[in-house]
């Protein structure tokens, strides 16, 4: 007993400690980047450290690329990988040949703008899971669950049904983002006393937010024509199938800035799961962090949720599956549910876009499918291993 | 930019190691109110550097009331608070992070950290300081001294009560600030636990850091303390030595139940025992 034990304590603090200590917060700011394989040669074979990491961040880019590259080329029109390729060297000016005029255009005005929008879309999603799990302390808290979604949605179905285009592009977004960031506030100032947030309020809460909001649309609803009403309820079962390159760019501030702010905040975060106090204790300044990361959540949920619409699940799913591949640190954590996130959203709209062809099933329809089963799995579980959640 | 506020950036400038009998922490005419209610009030206390200053006291006496007090916790406590000469509010965060640290009474954990990643959380104050060259060592020194070695790579939530209370000692060990704040370090641990945890504190006072500690055990704190405060409804009804300060009138007033103070035949240190009706020869035990 003693020697392994010994073994693993000499190993182990050079694993996540590494990446730990470095004092440069860009380092792990990038969430894409795989962690560099020369690293783990250099600190030698160990337990569930880096090296676990570093191949779990690998085999999640390389998935990512690969199922991106199929949805590209999968569809109606039916690209081949290689010329797929092709186009794309060819427009990155990396030599390559450029295909025939339909295929160029169903690649670059159709097929991509799509996959890019679900990888942000996806990204935003999980990390947003991961950063309000980690804000509220509690594992049951997403976007979704907890009403944050439909919030949004609010916003951005008023917006669509009273043909509200002020802002062009950005109209939906930026309803969606205030309706969301009301919501977020709304929730944390109804679900928490004395610094903690029971889950049992928390849910209780997502509740009684998933119904008002969900009023407020049936009042829109009311109010908008037949057109407008095809579009709302399309738009909310959840779908990329409107992707275009402006949607894509109008988003993409959002996403991109929730994405690259959240990873800097990983190591409070990870000390805030101690609770308010001993987080402060250690030197967090508290009520700023949750206020920037509610803040981060609202601006990646909206705008997920403005292009998107409700896609539930994905931030539950992918925050819990990586906490037990790789523990719960928060370095890890973000920009891991982040990539997960792209991965599960472009492989579930490439199903959604090829299983009932020519039709399309909704995306939000197909997660809450798959994703509500693993709800209730992870229900079981946790009632097995520590009797429920308290 | 939001992130130029964040926590590394701004620089923290690691106080020395205090000087002999230096003043760590003061309350001046502390007052708190709670709900109404005066919790604490006139505490007139100065916790110095090299001594074990134990509080005790019954039930809402205010023990861990002022033990939040002089973390710097309460914002809402009048009268006066000075953390290393300077008062409480003009320190961030993470300055006071450097000077104290402070043991909750229950300690929770929301995701399934390891024992050995808690323990290096104490460590997160001195990020970006010279003194992050020791984090290996004082997270190792603090997990020998408080005997969680075993069970470093479990998660946290999978250990029992007096574990988890061993290993939130880690922590806050680890984070070696001069002034440490504990409370109720020993209610969760057997016997010899307690008397570790003591000697703990015992060692870190002798090695120039003030540590005060919350204790229900009078034992304990007549056995290891250089100074105890009696606390009694919210005011400091005694403060001096344990053998001064715990007498069989003031304790049993306290107490509000009889109290009998004896004295260990081997170390002459105050041993305190309720007074207890004499028990018919039952069970056969003692009598």
């Amino acid at each position: 007993m003693t020697a392994p034990t010994t073994a693993g304590r000499g190993a182990e603090p050079q694993g996540p400690d590494a990446a730990w200590e470095s004092p440069d917060p860009a380092s792990d700011a990038r969430p894409s980047e795989p962690a560099p394989a020369s690293a783990e040669e250099e600190r030698g074979p160990r337990g569930p450290g880096l090296g676990r990491i570093a191949l779990l961040t690998l085999g999640l880019v390389a998935a990512l690329v690969l199922v991106a590259l199929v949805s590209v080329a999968t569809g109606a029109y039916d690209i081949p990988l290689g010329d797929v390729i092709n186009s794309v060297l060819h427009r990155a000016g990396l030599g390559g040949e450029p295909l025939d005029r339909v295929g160029e255009s169903v690649l670059w005005d159709a097929r991509l703008p799509r996959v890019v929008l679900a990888v942000l879309v996806g990204a935003a999603l999980g990390c947003a899971g991961a950063l309000m799990q980690g804000v509220f302390g509690n594992p049951l808290a997403e976007p979704g669950v907890i009403g944050i979604s439909s919030g949004a949605a609010v916003g951005a179905v008023a917006a669509i049904a009273f043909g509200l285009d002020f802002l062009g592009n950005w109209t939906v977004t930026v309803f969606a983002f205030v309706a969301g960031l009301a919501t977020v506030l709304l929730v944390y100032v109804l679900s928490r006393s004395d610094g903690r947030t029971e889950v049992v309020t928390l849910i209780l809460t997502g509740i009684a937010v998933n119904a008002f909001a969900g009023a407020l649309i049936g009042l829109c609803v009311f109010f908008a024509d037949n057109a407008q009403i095809t579009g709302i309820t399309f738009w909310q079962l959840g779908s990329l199938s409107q992707a275009t390159w402006p949607k894509v760019l109008a988003v993409l501030p959002c996403a991109l800035a929730g994405l690259l702010i959240a990873p800097w905040y990983a190591r409070r975060l990870d000390l805030l799961a101690l609770g308010e106090r001993p987080a402060r204790h250690l030197g967090v300044d508290v009520e700023r962090l949750r206020v920037v990361l509610i803040l981060v959540t609202a601006l990646l949920t909206a705008s997920a949720v403005a292009m998107a619409g409700i896609i539930t699940f994905v931030g539950l799913l992918v925050p819990h599956l990586l906490r037990m591949a790789a523990g719960p640190g928060h370095r890890f954590l973000l920009p891991g549910s982040a990539l997960g996130g792209a991965l599960v959203l472009v492989s579930a709209d490439l199903v959604a876009r090829t299983a009932a062809q020519p039709a399309e099933l909704p995306l939000g329809v197909l997660t809450a499918l798959i994703g509500s089963p693993f709800f209730f799995w992870l229900l079981r579980r946790t009632r097995r291993r520590q009797g429920g959640w308290a | 930019m939001i992130r130029f506020q964040g926590l590394r950036a701004r620089t923290v400038e690691p106080p020395p190691p205090p000087a002999p009998g230096a003043v760590l922490a003061e309350a001046a005419g502390l007052a708190v109110r709670l709900g109404g209610r005066r919790v604490l009030d006139g505490v007139d206390l100065a916790v110095r550097a090299g001594e074990v200053l134990t509080l005790v006291g019954p039930n809402g006496a205010g023990k861990s009331t002022l033990l939040a007090a002089l973390a710097a916790d309460l914002a809402s406590a009048e009268g006066g608070l000075l953390v290393d000469g300077r008062p409480a509010a003009d320190w961030g965060a993470r300055e006071l992070a450097v000077r104290r640290a402070v043991l909750p009474q229950s300690s929770t954990l929301s995701f399934p950290f390891t024992v050995t990643e808690v323990v290096r959380m104490g460590r997160a104050p001195w990020a970006g300081t010279a003194a992050e060259d020791e984090d290996e060592a004082a997270v190792a020194e603090a997990m020998a001294a408080t005997d969680v070695v075993a069970f470093a790579d479990r998660p946290f939530s999978a250990l029992s009560g007096g574990e988890r209370a061993r290993v939130a000692l880690a922590r806050v060990l680890a984070q070696r600030t001069g002034l440490l704040l504990l409370d109720e370090p020993t209610a969760a641990l057997d016997l010899r636990h307690q008397e570790q945890v003591m000697r703990i504190c015992r060692e870190r006072a002798e090695a120039g850091r003030g540590v005060v500690v919350v204790l229900h055990d009078l034992g304990l704190a007549a056995a290891w303390a250089d100074r105890a405060a009696v606390l009694h409804r919210g005011r400091v009804a005694a403060l001096g030595a344990p053998e001064e300060v715990f007498t069989e009138g003031l304790l049993s007033e306290v107490y509000g139940h009889p109290v009998r103070v004896l004295l260990d035949p081997d170390t002459e240190a105050p041993l305190i025992v309720p007074e207890r009706p004499a028990r018919e020869a039952a069970s056969g035990a003692g009598a």
